[in-house]
């Protein structure tokens, strides 16, 4: 790329101008940065609807009512359930009866319902190989700096075991984290039901509650009524309910959410179109002597079209790279400002390469008809300033 | 001598709108190798014009040119371009530099549409701002240069591909008395110590003495021939 330079010195000929002109280009691909986050996170939170597919079904009257465990084959034959799994309320605290963790008592099948739940496929195996294992949210790892093959201590609010002590001893097999933390299990612990149920005098086989997953989101309300049909009129009658109720207006909201970012978009596109279009048409016109200099030495029209092109792709590369650069750094800095509770606006690889097949567009775009008039351009008439 | 230009019966009609001005008559003429041709004649005359047509900035409505044996009138933009690139340099009365870039730069841009390595093309401009005595301003902007080092950079951008023949539309009108000189000096070297055929439009009979002869243009058509010695 001999030319280059000639380029680069074209492009910042006018130093306040071009600055101006990136500025105004670093602020586009900023809010493109930024509002492609806000989009993806959306479509993320869209996605981990894997909660609409899943129902909770407990006891009508009482959380704390427990449910049998013969529900469980039953829940499982109502057409569109596809899996069951059941949890039981432990109340574990570590240390100090202060120091609450939530700690279930759950089914093999439990991970199975959550897949957005990640663990090792080996701290998997040694989860279902091992009754006094446990599976530790990474959060509550990190926070208590635990390693798998520690023991960890617990106390039930509740429930003894066979000794009649709320002591409980287990040992660390593994760990549960999610992406982006979002999932409550990387803040919680869970233990074999079964090793909990045999363990405890006082359970003797109940169940704290279930959670079913439905084959089609869409006959949620259908299924849940059949599951709670199973017990009516019985001892434990159950109320079941989406996971997250309200998660089916987020398929309405995102396509809301994506709708307004296009339209900003558009919009702020439209505008940096027009503003480095007309940067480049003026840089273009105040250079049309230097132009007709280049073609006088020997400098092809095409190849004169190519620089001007190559010039106001290169002012959007540099202007949308700084952009993009600027959202990771601020995207990076969002959760330590913001203590966490913001997660942050991660540049993924899909917006960088969004973002910079944006640039080159515009870039085209707006290059193309100065660089046609510069390609045009009549070398004598050019130079006699005519 | 064999004739480096030759031009037969060439006319150019330049269009306004509907109405068709025929800025050159029918010229005839030959330009020896290693000539350095005066031309003058008065304003609107048609001298530009003619040396645009020689150095193949633009065609000619009617007749043939022929340079260093190339029908020129014949070559497309593209071949023109490339033609202009590999035998005739060009000096301006404005010295036309790219302002943005050094002196250096400036020089080597003519290198750019050759195959020499950047180190080749550092190497030869260096060469020919030597040859202008401006070696010591190579890293100069045209800003920071005088009028006459302005125009003694373009010289050697001109000559830095090693062209044939060298075209100047009025090289010293721009100057003072004593720059002037220097650059018709410099141009006379290079005519005498280089070979190089030169044809110089100027409007300074003085500026003139400098060539081997004068040709004198009036209202499109060449008139009278002056030998110098
Ligand atoms: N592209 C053009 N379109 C229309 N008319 C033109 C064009 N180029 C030149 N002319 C006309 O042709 C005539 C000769 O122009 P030219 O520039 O060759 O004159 P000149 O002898 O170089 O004059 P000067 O000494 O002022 O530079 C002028 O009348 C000019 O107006
Ligand atoms: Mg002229």
């Amino acid at each position: 790329m001999k030319y280059l330079h000639l380029i680069w010195a074209a492009l910042f000929r006018r130093k306040t101008r071009t600055i101006l002109t990136l500025l105004s280009i670093i602020m586009a691909f900023l809010l493109f940065g930024l509002l492609d986050a806000v989009r993806v996170s959306f479509a993320e939170a869209g996605q981990s609807a894997n909660g609409a597919e899943r129902l909770q079904t407990g006891a009508k009257l009482s959380f704390i009512q427990p449910l049998p465990k013969s529900l469980q084959q039953q829940i499982a034959a109502v057409p569109g359930v596809k899996d069951v799994a059941h949890a039981n309320w432990f109340g574990g605290a570590y240390q100090d009866p202060h120091n609450q963790i939530f700690t279930f008592a759950v089914s093999d099948n439990y991970l199975d319902v959550y897949p957005e739940v990640e663990v090792d496929a080996n701290d998997r195996k040694a989860f279902d190989a091992t009754a006094d294992g446990v599976l530790v949210g990474d959060i509550l790892m990190k926070k208590y700096k635990w390693k798998i093959g520690d023991r960890l201590p617990l106390q039930s609010q509740i429930f003894p075991n066979k000794e009649g002590s709320k002591n409980w001893s287990f040992q660390i097999v593994g760990t549960m984290k999610s992406k982006d933390n979002k999932a409550f299990q990387s803040q919680m612990i869970v233990l074999h039901w079964k090793t909990f149920d045999e363990t405890t005098p006082y359970n003797r086989g109940a169940v704290g509650w279930y959670v079913s997953r439905v084959s089609d989101v869409n006959q949620s309300d259908r299924v849940a009524k059949a599951i709670d049909a199973l017990s009516a009129n019985s001892d434990h009658e159950t109320k079941t309910q989406t996971e997250q109720a309200a998660t089916k207006n987020w398929i309405k909201q995102m396509a809301d959410i994506g709708l307004i970012v296009t339209s900003i978009m558009g919009a702020v596109f439209f505008t940096l179109v027009l503003l480095t279009g007309n940067t480049m048409m003026q840089a273009v016109r105040e250079r049309t002597n230097e132009l007709a200099v280049l073609k006088t030495i020997g400098f092809s029209s095409r190849k004169v079209l190519g620089m001007v092109l190559a010039e106001s792709v290169m002012l959007l590369l540099l202007g949308g790279l700084v952009g993009l650069a600027l959202v990771s750094i601020i995207g990076a800095a969002l959760p330590a400002m913001s203590g966490g509770m913001i997660n942050g606006a991660h540049v993924g690889a899909k917006s960088w390469g969004l973002g910079i097949a944006l640039a080159v567009a515009i870039g085209f775009v707006v290059g193309a008809v100065p660089a046609l008039r510069a390609m045009r351009l009549n070398i004598v008439d050019a130079l006699a300033g005519r | 001598m064999a004739n480096l230009v030759e031009i037969r019966n060439v006319s150019k009609v330049y269009e306004r709108g509907k109405q068709k001005v025929e800025v050159l008559h029918h010229i005839e003429l030959d330009i020896a190798k290693g000539d350095f041709l005066a031309l003058m004649g008065p304003s609107g005359s048609g001298k530009t014009t003619l040396l645009n047509l020689i150095g193949g900035l633009d065609s000619p409505t009617d007749g043939s040119i022929s340079v260093g044996g190339e029908r020129i009138d014949r070559l497309g933009e593209g071949a023109l371009a490339k033609w202009r690139s590999e035998h005739v340099g060009f000096i301006f009365q404005f010295y036309n530099l790219l302002p943005m870039l050094s002196a250096q730069k400036n020089v080597e841009l003519p290198l750019l549409l050759t195959n020499l390595s950047a180190a080749q093309r550092k190497n030869n401009a260096s060469i020919a701002l030597q040859l202008v005595g401006l070696a010591e301003r190579a890293s100069h902007k045209p800003t920071e240069l005088s009028g006459g080092q302005q125009q003694r950079v373009a010289i050697a951008r001109a000559i830095v591909s090693d062209p044939d023949l060298l075209v100047c539309d009025e090289p010293t009108g721009d100057l003072d008395r004593q720059s002037a000189e220097d650059v018709l000096g410099l141009l006379q070297t290079l005519n005498r110590q280089h070979g190089k055929t030169i044809i110089m439009v100027t409007h300074d009979p003085k500026a003139a003495e400098y060539a081997s002869h004068t040709l004198h243009l009036d209202k499109g058509t060449l008139v009278e021939q002056a030998q110098h010695a």
